[in-house]
């Protein structure tokens, strides 16, 4: 309980902590908005053109706004002390070693996959997908209100992105990984001679295949395979999707793509914890 | 009363000595109103009018003006710890002692700068969240998005870079660990797959990052050169950017 206290009340948790809140606030706040405009439907177009001067409505509004933040920032910074440890020394490698709290999904991301997917490409791939976004949704409906019914599909692709891929990891790496990044649980005191023996097997293993070149082959297969999802499911239904035809081959691809590689995380996750899988491919230049 | 009042009122505001302070009264009229936003400097960024929805807190959360007011705390606070900042190996960590045991208020500029720093990196995040549940990426504002999108890549490596700054322990290792992952880019890092014959680690993409191998004094260089110049001055412009885009794009959006 202490070492819980202690790691809740370190200074640069703050914000983590301060999330844990905000989050879960953010997202009351917005659902109960979401389920009114469902069942009432969309404000009028007589609504929405009812103006009001920024001088002195809007202006108001931010001067307020900005007062209290200073005085929560204020209280803060009055209160708690920025961190400041020892001077650096690159002899003495403290356990464990974190990057800064927003980083901390990212690092997360390296206990499933191997650093050039987990810190290169899927960060890259995380700033092109939130680029994309407005090019690859398509749905016209749902702007400028807060709605769930008229866009299931993009509302819980990223939320599920946001809140469970970055948030959880982020509180996860936070609060629950201590010296070698191992798990441990709020209540656990962080060990540093804390022994996990390492059990994990590659896939290729699990299928009973020794040869190296025969388990290229296979994790080839596997990768190729879970990405051809997309194209075959394209195959098999748009003749008769609307919204496929719509969508258009180009958008479809960069859709499902981003879609199965985002998905990619959590079954390498449950791969690991279940079966303790290390790589599904392992190839001379590279693992996955 | 009331008509007693108002004639009192109007006594004093038809005084010399009142009339001798103030120039004009304040017209209550909306022509005064929409002059007061075209003729300041400061609120011109704003339209004369606005939707009665886009003032509603449950709506925009206020969460893209926070980012802003914690840019501008941080720029007014980072400028006041410059003057005893040296960014030098010798230099930087007990420069930051200094500040926090001698110099009056050093401590509180210092919580400040750093509070404000992660403040802007929730409220940039929720900011995100909120334009996305509400639909506004979509059209006509594609492009803002992807203007937001690099914003947040700029706050995230603002942050990073003054991470390093306190030249402790906290800040080395995180800057360690966090630039790490360079090593592993295909083609252009060290270690990554792909990585030709003559990429070493001495001419990697981790190497421009660290203008080392590893993060030593030029890396704090940099990093500081970054942090307090090149970067602000990227996110001014994009800030910039993404202001005038809202305004373009037909102000905050709404169900129109």
């Amino acid at each position: 309980m202490e070492h819980l206290i202690a790691l809740v009340t370190k200074p640069d948790n703050v914000p983590i902590v301060a999330i844990l809140f905000l989050i879960p606030y953010f997202i009351w706040l917005s659902y109960r908005q979401a389920r009114q405009t469902d069942k009432t439907g969309v404000p009028s177009d007589a609504a929405l053109n009812d103006k009001v001067y920024v001088w002195p409505y809007l202006c108001r509004n931010e001067f307020i706004c900005a007062i209290i933040v200073m005085l929560v920032l204020g209280v803060w910074s009055i209160m708690i002390d920025a961190p400041l440890e020892e001077p650096s020394d690159p002899t003495k490698t403290p356990n464990p070693s974190k990057a800064p709290w927003y980083f901390l999904a990212l690092q997360e991301m390296l206990v499933y996959f191997d650093p050039w997917i987990a810190g290169v490409v899927l960060p890259g791939l995380i700033i092109a997908g939130l680029v994309a976004i407005p090019y690859i949704d398509i749905n016209p409906k749902g702007k400028g209100y807060y709605t769930i019914k008229e866009r299931p599909f993009a509302l819980g692709v990223f939320c599920f992105g946001f809140i469970i891929l970055w948030i959880v990891l982020m509180v996860v790496g936070t609060f629950l990984r201590g010296p070698g990044w191992n798990f441990f649980a709020p209540w656990e005191a962080w060990d540093p001679h804390l022994v996990v023996p390492l059990t994990n097997v590659n896939l290729s293993y699990l299928f009973g295949i020794r040869d190296a070149d025969t388990a290229n082959f296979f994790g080839f297969v596997m990768v190729a395979g879970y990405f051809a999802i997309g194209p075959l499911f394209y195959l098999w239904k748009s003749k008769s999707s609307q919204f496929l035809q719509e969508l258009g081959l180009v958008r479809y691809i960069v859709v499902s793509f981003l879609f199965l590689t985002m998905l990619a995380l959590p079954i390498k996750m449950i791969l690991r914890v279940v079966l303790n899988v290390k790589y599904i491919w392992v190839s001379p230049w590279f693992n996955v | 009363m009331n008509e007693e009042r108002k004639g009192l009122k109007e006594k004093i505001t038809n005084s010399d000595i009142w009339r001798s302070m103030f120039r004009h009264g304040y017209e209550d009229t909306g022509r005064r109103y929409t002059l007061q936003v075209l003729q300041n400097v400061w609120l011109h960024l704003h339209p004369p009018r606005i939707s009665r929805h886009a003032l509603n807190f449950r709506f925009t959360w206020c969460m893209g003006g926070i980012t802003f007011l914690m840019f501008l705390v941080t720029a007014v606070t980072g400028v006041l710890l410059m003057f005893y900042y040296r960014p030098t190996a010798e230099y930087a960590f007990h420069d930051v002692q200094y500040l926090e045991f001698d110099i009056p208020f050093g401590m509180l500029l210092r919580n400040m700068h750093r509070w404000a720093a992660h403040g802007m990196v929730i409220s940039v995040m929720l900011h995100m969240f909120r334009v996305f549940l509400t639909g506004s990426y979509k059209k006509p504002r594609e492009f803002n998005w992807a203007v937001g999108v690099i914003l947040l890549l700029v706050t995230f490596f603002l942050s990073f870079t003054g991470y390093l700054l306190p030249w402790d322990q906290l800040a080395f290792w995180a800057v360690t660990v966090g630039t790490n992952m360079a090593r592993a880019t295909p083609v252009l890092g060290h270690e990554g797959p792909f990585a030709p014959q003559d990429i070493t680690q001495s001419n990697d993409v981790r190497f421009a990052l660290l203008a080392g191998t590893i993060v030593g004094p030029s890396t704090l260089l940099r990093f500081y050169i970054l942090h307090c110049v090149a970067v602000p001055l990227l996110a001014s412009v994009l800030m910039a950017l993404h202001f005038w885009r809202v305004r373009k794009d037909g102000g905050i959006s709404g169900p129109l």
